[in-house]
């Protein structure tokens, strides 16, 4: 393994996170104080509760999922995407680098900068309302496994993209839907019988519940099937991106 | 001392179905300058990236320093720098930290010290604060070299570097690429343009449509086929060229134009003797100019010579 170089592909993705620093930070805080104003306050009088937990409390989980599932693909998509559109690609392809340390230096800063956005948004709905952390290990280690799962998916979209509607179509008609039917905002169990076994297919459902569940120790679906969910997820992603390391797809035309 | 490097049967067929390289062999010798020249659309931009590792072969192998580029990629690129024919730079990064990205990216620990060396030699220091985007096309270029140096290769790539490049920059440049060959770098060029392969190049491979025509010591080549013309433009229409001229290598180009060609490698050219016999055969001299020989005059000699 060449550290060296993963170092400097990591660092070179960073510097572009901190660049716009302000903007990394600030759209997260804004976007989640509109949700806690809208959700919280407004349909929160409403609902009050859902199973034990107040209203405001029970979407934090599904907001920080929304988020860093959404910034995952976006960022690590456009981290590979931009250098394709642009050229720069030659260079990381004529470097002694293995696909394996590329993934590593993208992914990792992507994943990193999703992580700093959930962390973010939790601080700040700490002002909103109370959050007791039930299972502080398996929340973290979750939070952990969809940011570098998600941002593997980003990467293969980023690969994938022929041009920049294509980058934002996968974003915008599939992982949008899944994520707010995906019980960010609400339980399953609020939903018609028959929606809930739709819902089952929905692979979101999962992650979101098995996060809620290192929350507040109370989920829609056994953590045991979550924890699953995402290492399927993973083993899916890293499956497609070895494929592409063989083939050279979309990269060494 | 065995080739440095050393290209065996390689083909390249692109998805759309056109054959870009086809059945290309060529060695390399290590610390020699060599030049591709070849029209647009040759495929030396191919052949480079090929044995770049940015494009993937359909045949064939390549090797740099022993070790093959697909199987042994880590050694085979460790050795490569490359400056790439098209311009593209991260736009808002900064100079420096640009070309230390590179050196990192390569493997290697930092050395500003080094780095410093490579900005001031290539006039880039006093820009290294500056983002690229801020940049003239020249010193973008320009930093691309400072890319391709910061990892200290040995076999440097050029691929047409005097593109878009002023004449003094040009200058500077090809000083820049003699200093490397005498530390020992081994540097391939492509060109569109003889006069730049004759200053530059120890031997020239000539290609064209996917095939290397012909590899071959410069000055042999040039001898061979580096031929000027002079052509004489007259005060008054010629209706024929005068008999105490008859012994030239003459050509009536229109009725006021003769043209002459010579050998620009022999030891006379015989110019001056023409000159004084135009004169002394009454025809009054309004202009002279020579032209080199193109690159298509050099395709048709080569496919002439094959007939042959
Ligand atoms: N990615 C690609 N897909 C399909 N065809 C390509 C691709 N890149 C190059 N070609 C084709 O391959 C041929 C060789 O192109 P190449 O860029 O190697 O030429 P070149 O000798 O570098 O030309 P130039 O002097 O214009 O730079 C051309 O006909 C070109 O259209
Ligand atoms: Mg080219």
């Amino acid at each position: 393994m060449n550290w060296q170089s993963v170092a400097a592909i990591y660092r070179f993705e960073m510097a572009r996170t901190f660049r716009t620093l302000l903007q990394s930070i600030v759209s997260p805080v804004l976007s989640t104080s509109l949700y806690f104003v809208v959700f919280g306050a407004a349909i929160g009088s409403r609902i009050d509760q859902v199973e034990g937990v107040s209203y405001g409390s029970f979407i934090v989980p599904g907001l920080i999922m929304l988020s860093v599932m959404t910034q995952s693909i976006t960022v690590a998509s456009f981290g590979i995407y931009f250098p394709k559109f642009i050229g720069t690609i030659f260079e990381i392809l004529s470097a002694p680098v293995s696909f394996i340390e590329i993934v590593i230096g993208y992914v990792g800063a992507a994943a990193t900068k999703s992580l700093m956005i959930g962390v973010i948004i939790l601080i700040t709905a700490h002002f909103f309302v109370d959050i007791d952390i039930a299972h502080p290990v398996y929340m973290l280690g979750f939070l952990v496994l969809t940011c570098v799962s998600f941002s593997l998916f980003g990467f293969i979209i980023g690969i994938w993209a022929r041009n920049f509607e294509q980058l934002q179509l996968v974003p915008l008609l599939i992982i949008t839907p899944l994520v707010f039917l995906g019980g960010s905002f609400y339980s399953i169990s609020m939903l018609p019988a028959a929606w809930q076994t739709v819902a089952l297919f929905n692979p979101v459902v999962y992650l979101i519940s098995g996060f809620r569940w290192s929350f507040f120790g109370m989920a829609d679906v056994p953590i045991g099937w979550s924890l699953l969910a995402i290492a399927a997820f993973l083993a899916l992603c890293l499956a497609v991106i070895w494929w592409i390391f063989k083939t050279g797809w979309r990269l060494r035309n | 001392m065995s080739a440095r490097i050393s290209i065996k049967g390689l083909s390249k067929v692109y998805a759309s179905g056109l054959t870009a390289l086809d059945n290309v062999d060529l060695e390399i010798e290590p610390g020699e300058i060599l030049s591709l020249l070849g029209p647009n659309g040759a495929g030396k931009t191919t052949l480079i990236s090929i044995i770049c590792g940015i494009a993937n072969p359909t045949s064939g192998t390549v090797e740099v320093g022993g070790y093959d580029t697909i199987r042994d990629f880590r050694n085979a690129r460790k050795l490569i720098g490359l400056v790439p024919q098209e311009v593209s730079l991260e736009p808002f990064e900064t100079v420096i930290n640009t070309v230390s990205f590179s050196r990192g990216l390569f493997g290697l620990p930092r050395n500003p010290a080094h780095i410093e060396k490579i900005l001031r030699q290539l006039s880039l220091w006093d820009k290294r604060d500056s983002k690229i985007m801020e940049l003239s096309g020249g010193m973008k270029r320009r930093v691309l070299i400072a890319k391709a140096l910061s990892h200290e290769p040995q076999v440097l790539f050029l691929d047409e570097p005097s593109a878009g490049v002023d004449v003094e920059l040009r200058k500077d440049m090809w000083e820049t690429v003699r200093a490397l060959q005498e530390a020992g770098t081994t540097i391939i060029l492509t060109t569109h343009y003889i006069e730049e392969a004759e200053a530059m190049a120890d031997r020239i491979g000539v290609i064209r449509k996917g095939q290397i025509l012909l590899v071959e010591e410069t000055a042999a080549l040039m001898q061979r086929l580096g031929r000027k013309q002079l052509e004489i433009e007259l005060q008054a229409p010629l209706d024929a060229i005068p008999g105490s001229l008859s012994g030239y290598d003459l050509e009536r180009k229109d009725e006021r134009t003769l043209v002459y060609a010579y050998d620009t490698q022999s030891e006379r050219t015989g110019i001056t003797r023409l000159l004084n016999d135009v004169q002394a055969a009454g025809l009054q001299l309004r202009d002279v100019q020579t032209r080199q020989s193109s690159l298509e005059d050099i395709f048709v000699d080569l496919v002439k010579e094959d007939a042959a």
